[in-house]
């Protein structure tokens, strides 16, 4: 047998997007050797012994001949184990095992086992558009994963589960069912946590509503165990519903994450890291560069609990990326940007010992107070919009009645958000109104007069003239209101996060 | 130009000769909590060195002397700082009364403010530095309604009571701070703006060279000084075994006018006053309080009604006061939303009847409704 050349598309996962990759295989007459090049990691170069495996326990021939691989383009780095599938059927085809015509119009992503069972990779959905992008008829995936590769549409889907099934496909003998796409929830399906829970801190939930109407962010201050934990995690689900294009974007950073789960949960995602987290644990980072926290928060909502507990290079790591709404990331030979539009809750102590100066047990320091506390005043503070004190809810508060629903809540906070599409654009909320457009917010005679009252007492700063300004009108959208009124400014100055 | 400060060298070498033995005086002076320090200082420059370092003390006078007169007044200059010793006419004269007064005072700001110092017109306001919101508050406002009536208000740059006292009265008149450390170094250091801001406006004295530091005796130390440089002294805030309560209790011994705040007898920040007042100290609700013990009831009066509120207004401030201290406490109480509550709270946070902390705390501040 003369020596042979096959190839064979597959893709590899860079961040959250894919890149593709062409695999090359030749089998020529020489010592017996499997060569794998191409700037391949670990995983990728471990698919060696995988290949071997898998090929001999499905009934196949591992040729006794010097094989090369070569994934191209060499300059880009492979990760991950999913060109396993391509790298076999590359070798199957050289070796003369398979013949496949439709096979170059084809991308193949997939893990083999030792078995030849096929397992499911990360990033299919990505993958699948990718594949879609350059023109392929079709994409072959793992079985599990065939769900989500269907999301993307536009493209056949192939889903396999085992290496051996590539006889009969090949042959036209037999082809796998299509798999039925993932649903894509706009928003949650009713089964996550509801803000039904939060009972009494009627201050508390009307700082979420307008958080949540305005897309501001929020800060809570309370004593642990006051709920603060509890409202955060409901802060999803008081969220307007997603657009189509938005929950394909969150779909695709679950997917590259390997988390896209069936059923899905649907709605926003909801981030909540520990505080000690790394900046690149955060933000993303490393070489080469993943999505972190604040890219899983897309379109959906941060958490940081206890933030006066966070480092603060993690912190002011995370201060161009709440400006710009992305984060780039560059590394050696490596600059990704990868998106991260999400909504900011914090949560914090009063004091280190949590109680708070009144409680007659606070033993704090006043100096160990004052540090704690000027952590709360800090770069990224200063992007908090609302503060929100909450104190213990009383015993008859938690026995009492269960307070409103998600599901009216979130109706207000969509009618409000969109009263702000109209007049700000599609996609946007009071939150992003640049300062011009703050300015042209309609204020009556009294609101304007209790704003300049407030500013010339030297309570509010320049920069919170304008805070107070986009507060006030998200709490007029909220009460459907077109003018700025001065019960709408008082409640907006009484939200306002304060800065010493 | 007003008559500039001066001081002869041998009292400025009395200075120096403090900063010198500050580690030796630290070392006998500490063994009774610093209490010691303020009657040691009454000794004579000899006697104090023989006292605190025996072994070394005629190598540390014979250097003191040594220092050209050139180089005190060139290490005054280069610190910007003045000095003014008991022989010049411009030393305050409250200080004259007092056996161990400092003999020359080194100040940063304005020198002739020194003139301003009259007993009868100045109050010192101390308290802990691990004070409540609720004396905080009060000291701010003690502070500013002093300040705008023309009396000079003294402190002692801590955090704190002491901090929030100058905050107030920067807001509306003159403050004067009092450091245990050299007077162009600030102590605490956070308090560095804060330092910065008196001495533009105000008086920043310490009887210590420029570039000392503060020991552990240097409190109880310029404690006399501000005791002495006020016609009151008025305690806000202090632990039963506050550092407040020396300078209150050398105030009594200059007999001086004693003042305290009265705190609820549960805490114990408020155990210090509420013990002199038990001991007949002066009771002080607001600056009226301090103006009538001090000029006789009635000489002169503080403005500090507000503007007038409606029914419900009036109905949150009470809550307030009753002590529902967050917008949610508040929205429980009175049974509103936290929309009506927040406006309402907002809206009595703009006439200045209260006031929210970073963390969003309420408190009441001394500004009455009309009655």
């Amino acid at each position: 047998m003369v020596a042979v050349l096959a190839t064979a598309r597959t893709f590899t996962l860079d961040g959250i997007s894919a890149r593709p990759v062409r695999v090359e295989v030749d089998v020529h007459r020489g010592l017996p050797s499997f060569a794998l090049v191409g700037l391949a990691d670990t995983a990728v170069r471990e698919a060696r012994e995988r290949v071997r495996a898998a090929l001999a326990n499905c009934g196949f021939e591992f040729p006794l001949r010097r094989i090369v691989a070569n994934l191209a383009p060499a300059s880009l780095r492979k990760v991950g184990p999913g060109m396993d599938l391509a790298i076999a059927t590359a070798l199957l085809t050289a070796s003369g095992q398979l013949s496949w015509e439709a096979m170059s119009r084809l991308a193949m992503v997939g893990e083999l086992a030792l078995d030849g069972s096929i397992r499911p990779v990360s990033g299919v959905l990505a993958i699948a558009e990718a594949a879609r992008e350059l023109g392929a008829d079709a994409v072959v995936v793992p079985a599990e994963n065939g769900p989500e590769a269907a999301m993307a549409g536009g493209i056949e889907v192939i889903a396999l589960e085992s290496l051996e099934q590539l006889l009969p496909l090949a042959a036209g003998e037999w082809a796998p069912e299509r798999p039925e796409p993932l649903p894509l929830l706009l928003s949650p399906n009713g089964y996550g946590p509801d803000l039904a829970d939060l009972r009494g801190q009627r201050h508390l939930r009307y700082a979420l509503e307008v958080a949540a109407a305005g897309g501001h962010s929020l800060m809570m201050i309370g004593p642990p165990g006051a709920g603060k934990s509890l409202a955060a995690s409901r802060m999803p689900s008081i969220l307007p519903p997603l657009a189509p294009e938005e929950a394909l974007e969150v779909a695709r950073i679950a997917s590259a994450c390997g988390w896209l789960k069936d059923p899905p949960v649907g709605g926003r995602p909801f981030r909540a890291p520990h505080h000690t987290i790394s900046p690149a644990g955060l933000v993303g980072g490393g070489n080469p560069p993943e999505a972190g926290e604040a890219t899983l928060a897309h379109r959906g909502v941060l958490f940081l609990d206890e933030l006066c507990e966070f480092r603060r290079d993690t912190l002011e790591a995370m201060r161009a990326p709440l400006e710009t709404g992305s984060v780039a990331i560059a590394r050696a030979g490596a600059w990704r940007q990868l998106p991260c539009r999400f909504m900011l809750v914090a949560a914090a102590n009063p004091c280190p010992c949590g109680r708070g100066e009144g409680d007659a047990e606070c033993s704090c320091a006043p100096i160990a107070v004052q540090r704690y506390q000027g952590r709360l005043s800090g770069a990224l503070a200063d992007r908090i919009d609302i503060l929100a004190a909450i104190r213990q809810p009383s015993a008859r508060e938690i026995a009492g009645e269960p307070g409103e629903s998600s599901a009216d809540v979130r109706e207000r906070v969509t009618v409000a958000r969109h009263r702000q599409e109209r007049r700000l654009g599609s996609g946007r909320c009071n939150a992003e109104m640049t300062p011009a457009e703050a300015r042209e917010c309609v204020l009556s005679d009294e609101a304007a007069a209790l704003l300049a009252e407030a500013y010339s007492r030297r309570r509010l700063s320049g920069r919170a003239h304008d805070r107070v300004l986009r507060l006030a009108q998200t709490v007029a959208d909220l009460a459907g209101i077109e003018t700025i009124g001065r019960e709408q400014m008082a409640q907006a100055l009484q939200l306002r996060r304060r800065d010493q | 130009m007003s008559a500039a400060p001066s001081a002869c060298p041998d009292c400025l070498r009395r200075s120096w000769l403090l900063s010198h033995l500050a580690p030796y005086i630290e070392k006998i002076a500490t063994g009774a909590p610093g209490s010691r320090s303020p009657e040691l200082l009454r000794l004579s420059g000899e006697d104090l060195a023989e006292v605190a370092a025996p072994k070394v003390a005629k190598q540390i006078l014979a250097r003191i002397a040594a220092i050209p007169e050139r180089r005190l007044f060139d290490d005054l200059r280069a610190a910007q700082c003045w000095a003014c010793c008991r022989h010049d006419p411009l030393y305050p004269t409250g200080l004259r009364d007092a056996a161990d007064a400092p003999w020359a005072l080194i100040g940063r700001g304005d020198p002739a403010l020194l003139g301003e110092l009259e007993p009868e017109a100045v109050v010192t306001v101390v308290g802990a530095r691990r004070a409540s919101s609720y004396g905080r508050e009060i000291a701010r406002e003690l502070g500013r309604e002093l300040a705008a009536t023309g009396i000079v208000v003294v402190s002692g740059l801590a955090f704190g009571i002491d901090g929030c006292a100058h905050r107030g009265a920067l807001d509306a008149g003159l403050t004067v701070a009092v450091l245990g450390g050299g007077a162009d170094t600030p102590y605490p250091a956070a308090h560095r703006s804060l330092w910065r801001r008196i001495c533009e406006s105000g008086l920043v004295l310490s009887e210590q060279p420029p570039g000392a530091i503060a020991w552990r005796w240097s409190f109880p130390a310029r404690n006399r000084i501000m005791a002495a440089l006020a016609g009151m002294t008025v305690v806000v805030e202090a632990a039963e075994r506050s550092g407040s309560l020396i300078t209150a209790d050398l105030a009594a011994d200059l007999g001086r006018d004693l003042g305290a705040v009265p705190g609820p007898v549960s805490s114990r920040a408020s155990a210090g006053p509420n013990n002199l007042l038990a001991g007949g100290a002066c009771l002080v609700r607001d600056a009226q309080d301090v103006l009538d013990a001090m000029l006789g009831p009635g000489a002169q009066r503080v403005e500090k009604a507000g503007m007038p509120l409606d029914p419900e207004l009036l109905e949150i401030l009470e809550a307030v006061e009753r002590g529902e201290d967050t917008c949610d406490a508040i929205a429980i109480a009175l049974d509103l939303s936290g929309a009506d509550a927040a406006s309402a709270l907002s809206r009595l946070e703009m006439l200045g009847y209260v006031s929210c902390s970073m963390v969003g705390v309420y408190s009441r501040t001394l500004l009455q409704p009309p009655r």
